[in-house]
């Protein structure tokens, strides 16, 4: 994967060097090198998780200034459901898009729509006889990676359907250029999001040519300015109809809690899990055929699902809690009736991947076995001589990933400071050996 | 040719280590850059005959041998042996004592399983000694057998 694509950076002048992100990566893709972080692309998933355990802010989510909606002659807003429960005291959601619209964007279209038909189509899919079983929702693409890495046996059990965003977006320039007979290179579609791995999702799409967002703005980044438009809200004052065109139901905005897919789709027998390690358990376990009756598997990388995303401003638990009362505020429309299968015939092509999802196999010692099982005994060898406490202080993450980061080239024995340890008591052994070599032969 | 060799111990009735040894042979054979679809056959073998082992048996080992041509899986314990290999092999089958298939394991030996997974298949077993099971699966021949997955 090219370096420009990834969207989680290391601010090198932040960085101390601490090793405080080096054993939270789930990939294991930091490496501490020369007293600074560095993450390894082809590893890195965008998670995020290192950008919220990162004391000193040096991980970063590099996302779109909100002053780049001005590249458009018409902006329009896409919030995540997730946006919704960074407010307190939101009495009405709709003074979420009005804000939106008092910010300079021409249009908002809920991505929580998005995610309607995204929970229809999977229904459908559901249905049809050649279905993979478990599906696996495609909707976080931290875990999609986790996949393409990991665990490539699984590529296939993917469902072929496009994100909400992708699909918000779609419709929503497409419905914006019709109601105002503009070009369709003249709207610029924009994603509010709490997720870095959104951001690599738009750069780098996982079985799609091109994305259909234009940009992505960070919800922190605009959360300042949004709260004081909301705190201002009349109910009215500005341009800006809501409906069930471009809003989504209460199931849709529930997609931010993790369990609100699997909800929404209505199947008994799905399996909600969040937080990138549990969602790796559970792979492992799904790899290994331990759940045969599962039908569904949503998996989220971030803890409480999107509202846990690691750009989003409100604490998970809080903005978890609010997108729960906010659902159950609102009027209960079932997926079948919001999204008509005419609806979903007339998206078509333009809602399925069409690009097959690549396994990524970085795990990999060698292309050549015969090397790979070469290295593999080196490593053994290496490993028995550290000292198994994987202190994270040579800058891998564990004794073991040291072991194959020797081998690999990357690193070298003495970055371990336990044998280096050794290694200078034994030249100081020497050291003394010599002068009193030296001394006897003189006296 | 270079071979790769490793044991791996498993106890008895320890659930807390159960399914780590499958889980470090799976991440071990995915370094090597062994086809996906063999790991994924192995990893399900793999898994039934840990968790036989800590269930079935007194305690064993799983044995990896990785060639160039093949790599074979074998499990070996010290226990009660199995009378009757032929009914032991049915589907659904097992021998699970009460307790544990109150936590939701044993409900077969999936020796079927097993043997189904695999390229090829052995089993020998002496009661009141031990059972050996020996699986090999092909690197070469790539293609998936039919009902795996
Ligand atoms: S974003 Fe996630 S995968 Fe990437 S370096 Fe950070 S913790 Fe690791
Ligand atoms: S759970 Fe949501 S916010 Fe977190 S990485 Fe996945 S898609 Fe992004």
């Amino acid at each position: 994967m090219a370096k420009e694509l990834h969207s989680v950076k290391l601010d090198k002048g932040k960085c101390v060097g601490c090793t405080n992100c080096l054993k939270r990566c789930p990939t294991e893709a930091i490496r501490i090198r020369a007293g600074r972080a560095r993450i390894v692309d082809e590893l890195c998933i965008d998670c995020g998780a290192c950008i919220r355990v990162c004391e000193h802010h040096a991980k970063v989510a590099v996302t779109d200034p909100l002053s780049s909606i001005n590249r458009f002659k018409y902006k329009i807003a896409l919030p995540a459901p997730t946006l919704y429960g960074q407010f307190k005291n939101l009495k009405d959601i709709s003074a979420v898009p009005r804000g939106l619209m008092r910010m300079g964007f021409n249009e908002v279209f809920d991505v929580a729509r998005g995610a309607d038909i995204v929970s229809r189509a999977v229904m459908e899919k559901l249905t049809e006889p050649d279905c993979p079983q478990p599906l696996i929702s495609s909707a976080c693409p931290a875990v999609v990676r986790l996949i393409q890495i990991r665990f490539p046996e699984l590529i296939d059990n993917i469902v072929d359907i496009r994100s909400p965003m992708e699909i918000a977006a779609s419709m929503a320039r497409r419905e914006f250029c019709k109601k105002h007979s503009v070009r369709p290179e003249e709207v610029g579609c924009f994603f509010i999001t709490p997720c870095p791995a959104k951001a690599t999702a738009v750069r780098l799409p996982i079985g799609h040519e091109k994305s259909a967002v234009d940009g992505v703005i960070s919800m922190m980044e605009i959360y300042g300015l949004l709260s004081n438009q909301i705190r201002r809200d009349q109910g009215d004052d500005a341009d800006y109809v809501f409906n069930s065109q471009n809003r989504g139901t209460a199931l849709g905005i529930g997609w931010a809690r993790s369990g609100g897919e699997s909800l929404a789709i209505g199947e008994e027998d799905a399996l909600a899990v969040d937080g990138i390690d549990n969602v790796n358990r559970v792979l492992e376990a799904i790899e290994n055929d331990r759940l045969p009756d599962l039908k569904y598997f949503e998996g989220l990388a971030c803890d409480g699902g999107c509202v846990g995303g690691p750009i989003a401003f409100e604490n998970v638990f809080i903005a978890r809690n609010r997108i729960r009362k906010l659902v159950s505020e609102l009027p209960k429309v079932s997926i079948d009736k919001a999204v008509s299968l005419d609806e979903l015939e007339a998206l078509g092509d333009e809602m399925r991947l069409d690009k097959p999802i690549e396994p990524m196999e970085t795990l990999k010692l060698d292309a050549d076995f015969t090397e790979a099982l070469k290295k593999m005994d080196k490593i053994e060898e290496i490993r028995k001589k550290l000292p198994g406490l994987d202190c994270g202080s040579c800058g891998s993450p564990t004794c073991q990933a040291l072991a194959e980061d020797i081998v690999g080239g990357y690193a070298k024995e003495m970055d371990c400071l336990f044998l280096l340890k050794e290694q200078i008591t034994l030249m100081a052994r020497q050291m003394v050996e010599i002068s009193e070599l030296t001394r006897e032969k003189n006296t | 040719m270079h071979v790769l060799r490793e044991e791996f111990d498993v106890v008895a009735m320890d659930f807390t280590t159960a399914g780590e040894a499958s889980a470090t042979i799976k991440r071990l054979l995915k370094k090597l850059g062994v086809n996906s679809s063999v790991v994924r056959r192995l990893s399900i073998a793999c898994y039934e005959a840990e968790i036989n082992l800590v269930i079935h048996s007194m305690g064993g080992k799983l044995i990896l041998t990785v060639g160039a041509q093949d790599v074979t899986l074998t499990s070996e314990d010290v226990g009660p042996g199995i009378p009757d290999i032929d009914l032991a092999m049915s589907e659904g089958y097992s021998t699970a004592s009460e307790d544990v298939r109150m936590m939701g394991f044993g409900a077969g030996m999936g020796l079927a399983n097993m043997a189904r997974n695999a390229d090829g298949f052995s089993i020998e077993s002496k009661v009141g000694v031990g059972t050996r099971i020996e699986m090999v699966f092909r690197l070469t021949d790539a293609q998936k057998t039919e009902g795996a997955v």
